[in-house]
């Protein structure tokens, strides 16, 4: 396991947490506050293993939903479900391009404040939805698409800062050419 | 193909999620004390940043600057030593009036200072962060205010922090008064937000007969026990009939701006 990466995708959470309650710049240009967990969700799933996918889910949405007045978990369930399927299809997507980035960004930071009030009205809770949420919908998926390609590069390269370099090992073994024995 | 493991912890997390969202807030109050205390030392620091960089602030003042201050200080100073001198007047006057009437004397409100800290990091709650908690004697439900009016209520109390619900969040409703009419109304969010219009909210139930005019002030009536009575709210935008004229509702422009808050008080009653 990639432990610096891994306590760098925790600080990350908890500090973007922080910042979206203390930081009111964006919300008073564009009347919204932009969600930096599920560009984070998407980060995790494609750079980490299974178990800190679902931890950085879980502390990330119990830590938001803690200082928001949303129930507690409410948040935990859209991460974790960004954060899953990203992680089944991983082989999948070209995770190195700053396109594929924006994309999964867009999707995911569109998908989770829909999932959230779905959640919020299935729990009988009145959130403040009128045509102000369109315009605030639409700057939380395209300010999360833009700050995933930003989040990958910055974490990458904390990253890079803090682990050893792979060294590349240069070996003449093809596993197509390989000459298996015994019975199969 | 389904991993087995990932599939099972997935499921095994949304049962505790769904069994955690649907606790009543008696139990669930507790566990997002304690998460959020997490943020301590994080909005401690960033308290403290501010204080440093106003203190330097301050101290990088020219002495021009610092005497157009101070004389603009001694000026308001005065001014609102006049308007003290008047208030005291009235106050006395007041009370020898309710003698006379037997009414109960009014008190004034004891207040408590607080720095905002945070806001609601969900775009569709109204509620804000504040530097203050059960440590300094505050409870729920204690009416927050700033000079201009009335912000919102305690829904939330931490030991050295606490969450206030905003006048306009659907959580926050007050019992209101047309001043200049004497109408009653229940002050709540609109019920279709405006784009781009946050300081709106609406006053329903207002008497099918009510004169309301645009311009007129909207305070907090006293009733339901909540909000002390008289602490303005906002003034009146605009009315209109509902209900197949049953009744009246406004719009009312919100007295505090809620989107600046930097520092407010906490009626501690």
């Amino acid at each position: 396991m990639n432990w610096p990466n891994v306590i760098l995708v925790f600080a990350t959470t908890i500090l973007a947490v922080y910042l979206e309650s203390a930081v009111v710049i964006l919300r008073e240009w564009l009347g919204a506050q932009v969600d930096l967990l599920p560009a984070l969700a998407v980060y995790t799933a494609l750079t980490c293993n299974f178990p800190t996918v679902a931890a950085m889910a879980v502390l990330g949405g119990l830590w938001f939903d803690s200082i928001s007045a949303n129930p507690l978990g409410v948040t935990v369930l859209p991460l974790l479900l960004i954060g899953f399927l990203v992680y089944r299809n991983r082989d999948l997507l070209l995770k190195e391009q700053a396109y594929a980035q924006f994309l999964l960004g867009l999707v995911a930071s569109a998908f989770c404040p829909l999932c959230v009030v779905l959640l919020l009205y299935s729990l009988g809770k009145e959130p403040l939805i009128g045509w102000t949420s369109l315009w605030q919908w639409l700057v939380m998926s395209f300010g999360g698409a833009i700050l995933t390609p930003m989040l990958f590069l910055a974490l990458g390269h904390l990253n890079r800062l803090f682990s050893y370099p792979t060294v590349a090992v240069e070996s003449s073994f093809r596993p197509d050419r390989e000459i298996k024995r015994g019975r199969y | 193909m389904l991993r087995r493991p990932q599939t099972i912890s997935l499921i095994t997390i949304a049962v505790i999620m769904v069994v955690l969202m649907n606790l009543p807030p008696r139990f669930s109050e507790p566990f997002k004390i304690v998460l959020s205390s997490t943020f301590f030392p994080l909005f401690g620091l960033a308290s403290t940043a501010d204080e440093a960089s106003e203190t330097v602030r301050r101290n990088l003042l020219t002495r021009s600057a610092l005497i157009r201050q101070n004389q603009a200080l001694q000026e308001t100073n005065r001014l609102l030593q006049i308007r003290l001198m008047q208030g005291e007047e009235a106050m006395r006057e007041n009370d020898r009036l309710r003698e006379l009437l037997e009414f109960e004397r009014r008190s004034s409100w004891p207040l408590l200072a607080a720095r905002v800290v945070g806001r609601d990091p969900a775009n569709w709650w109204r509620t804000i962060r504040i530097n203050r908690g059960s440590e300094e004697g505050l409870s729920e439900n204690q009416a927050v205010i700033t000079a201009d009016g009335l912000v919102g209520r305690l829904s939330s109390v931490g030991l050295g922090y606490s969450q206030v619900t905003l006048v306009g969040d659907p959580e926050c409703r007050v019992s209101a008064l047309v001043r200049d009419t004497q109408d009653f109304g229940i002050v709540g969010p609109l019920q279709a937000l405006p784009p781009l219009q946050q300081g709106l909210v609406q006053i329903k139930y207002l008497a099918e007969t009510s004169q309301v005019q645009p311009g007129q002030t909207v305070v907090t009536s006293g009733l339901g026990g909540l909000f002390p009575e008289g602490i303005v709210i906002g003034k009146i935008v605009d009315s209109y009939s509902v209900g197949y004229g049953l009744y009246t509702e406004a719009r009312l422009k919100l007295a505090a701006d809620m989107n600046r808050l930097e520092y407010v008080w906490v009626i501690t009653l």
